[in-house]
């Protein structure tokens, strides 16, 4: 009998493609999955089914390969749905990725519900595109941002959050797992808190996606945003959830072909739910893409990605903890998938260049963070992340490049 | 051989762990601040030249990563005594070898930098090598306030 594989979803790596080469003559790490994550051939194939036999635009021809690409977009948007337990398939917006998703509610939101003095909450682990909407909305209107800190683990102040919701606040922004330290935040409990406040809930879902369900009726939230190309999906896609009673209120924020009725030059009838947030031709390819990426994680299994996750996660918390000069930074009680660290008089980017060298991919830099390197007084930290394709060799792989590097700065 | 060993050399692991010319003068003429915000590198650097445009002394304080450090450091050992016509010419000579393996570059005039001579393999750090020398550079161009304290 051949000994359980280390990695019981092993065969998964075969799905892969892009795991199938080497680096600098090396077998590829791949421990950047928080940045993006690879692509399952399913995925690349429906990509490349669509332009290869489809290829027609949507919601505007009668003919037979535009009525197939219309099925297929929509489809997608279900699948979407689905995956999110939304009520309604137009709750469902595709956006070009979670930074777009933000600034859509930003400007949309902003512009119906936020005006001078209002307050809007986000917290000090948000990655840069849930900050800079805000701060722009901040110049528009006049409103009042406030940060809710985190504790040296890295954890949200709990105490510091309520303390921050008062009778002004509008709009709570919080992501759900921190892209920098891997933080996860009790995300249904925030909102039950942001609601009893009188403000709506803008849930940042970029990293919890890829590892765990997000049910947005079970959390309550008012909107979410996700990237397509973090859970196996295609760049240049994602998703926006609002609730109906709330989408259905909010101006257009971008106008064009597709999120209109009628146009004439006096008069512009606007179109339905979700089409009038999506002016312009779509990726259509890329919602298809990501359509089939989620079905993927659907048959994977979100019971399975978590229990291989967090085992993989323990490994490389021991492993790393266990060599001299390397630190964690950032230790928070609940934690996916990813590990900020940094090495005793070794920079992130030297450490980065070196663990290239050994076919090892890592993350250095400020993560699109900085308020999170600041909390450490550092400027940039070496970040390792995990998804389903690592193994514990990636890890074993990662702690001897690491002692490469520490042998070349002794 | 390891990829990264072209890049980690000895001179450069050495410049990194003790770099040479570091700490803020009590006078200079020219200085400016070179500075990554995508990478968190920061430095000062500090000239002073004399009445010819000859570099008397220079040095540099900050913090980064080690190929930015060692660059900065190599590099100011070798502009002491150079007029800054001749800088800004080794600056094109050091930025063309950085970027281009096919540049016939001309090793005597670059002495030790030519440790950097392999960096084109590391699109990445290419900035890290010559961000010192922008800083130089604009220290020249009097981009930042020259300060005669
Ligand atoms: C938590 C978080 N939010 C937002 C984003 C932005 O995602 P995108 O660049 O795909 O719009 C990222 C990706 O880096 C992220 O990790």
């Amino acid at each position: 009998m051949t000994p359980p594989p280390d990695n019981p979803l092993l065969d998964l790596r075969d799905r892969f493609p892009c795991l199938d080469q080497t680096v600098h003559g090396k077998p590829l790490t791949y421990l950047d999955t928080a940045a993006t994550a690879l692509k399952p051939t399913c995925v690349i194939e429906s990509l490349a089914h669509h332009y290869r036999l489809v290829s027609a635009n949507i919601h505007r021809g009668v003919h037979t390969l535009s009525e197939r690409a219309t099925a297929d977009f929509e489809r997608a948007r279900t699948t979407v749905q689905t995956h999110l337990n939304a009520a309604h398939s137009h709750e469902i917006i595709f956006t070009s990725g979670t930074t777009d998703s933000i600034n859509l509610v930003a400007q949309s939101y902003g512009q119906l519900a936020i005006g001078a003095g209002d307050e809007i909450l986000i917290t000090e682990m948000e990655h840069h595109s849930n900050i800079v909407p805000w701060q722009l909305l901040r110049e528009r209107s006049g409103a009042v941002l406030r940060v809710a800190p985190m504790l040296d683990n890295g954890d949200l102040d709990r105490d510091a959050f309520r303390a921050a919701l008062n009778a002004r606040t509008r709009l709570v922004a919080v992501t759900a797992v921190s892209n920098a330290l891997g933080t996860v935040n009790p995300v249904a409990e925030l909102t039950r808190e942001a609601h009893a406040a009188g403000a709506v809930v803008l849930v940042d879902a970029a990293q919890a996606l890829p590892l765990q369900a997000m049910d947005v009726q079970a959390l309550d939230c008012d909107f979410l945003a996700f990237s397509g190309h973090k859970v196996f999906g295609p760049t240049g896609i994602g998703v926006l959830y609002g609730k109906n009673d709330l989408l259905k209120a909010m101006p257009p924020v971008k106008g064009g072909g597709d999120m209109i009725l009628s146009v004439t030059f006096d008069q512009t009838t606007y179109n339905e739910l979700p089409h009038i947030f999506e002016a312009g031709t779509a990726h259509i390819a890329g919602a298809i893409g990501l359509g089939r990426a989620l079905e993927f994680v659907n048959a994977v299994g979100y019971p399975a990605i978590e229990a291989h996750e967090s085992a993989l996660l323990d490994h490389a918390l021991t492993a790393l903890q266990a060599i001299d000069g390397v630190r964690l930074v950032g230790t928070p009680a609940q934690r996916k998938g990813i590990v900020s660290f940094l090495v005793d008089a070794i920079h992130p980017h030297d450490l980065g260049t070196i663990l290239d060298g050994e076919g090892v991919a890592i993350r250095a830099g400020h993560h699109c963070a900085q308020p999170v390197m600041a909390h450490y007084g550092v400027a940039a930290t070496a970040r390792a992340s995990f998804s389903i394709y690592n193994t514990r060799d990636d890890v074993d792989r990662l702690v001897a490049a690491i002692r490469a590097a520490q042998e070349i700065f002794a | 051989m390891n990829l990264s060993d072209d890049l980690y050399q000895e001179i450069i692991l050495d410049h990194s762990r003790h770099p040479r010319r570091y700490g803020c003068p009590l006078d200079h003429t020219h200085c400016a601040e070179g500075k990554n915000p995508l990478c968190g590198d920061e430095y000062q650097v500090y000239l002073t030249l004399d009445d010819e445009g000859v570099v008397r002394d220079a040095s540099f304080e900050g913090s980064g990563c080690a190929i930015s450090k060692a660059s900065t450091s190599l590099m100011l050992e070798q502009l002491i005594g150079k007029h800054h016509e001749e800088v800004r010419a080794l600056f094109v000579t050091f930025h063309d070898m950085v970027t281009n393996p096919e540049a016939d570059h001309d090793a005597t005039a670059l002495g030790k930098l030519a440790a950097f001579s392999g960096i084109w393999k590391f699109p990445s750090r290419v900035k890290c090598a010559i961000l010192c020398w922008h800083a130089v550079r604009n220290a020249l161009d009097g981009h930042t306030t020259a300060s005669t304290e």
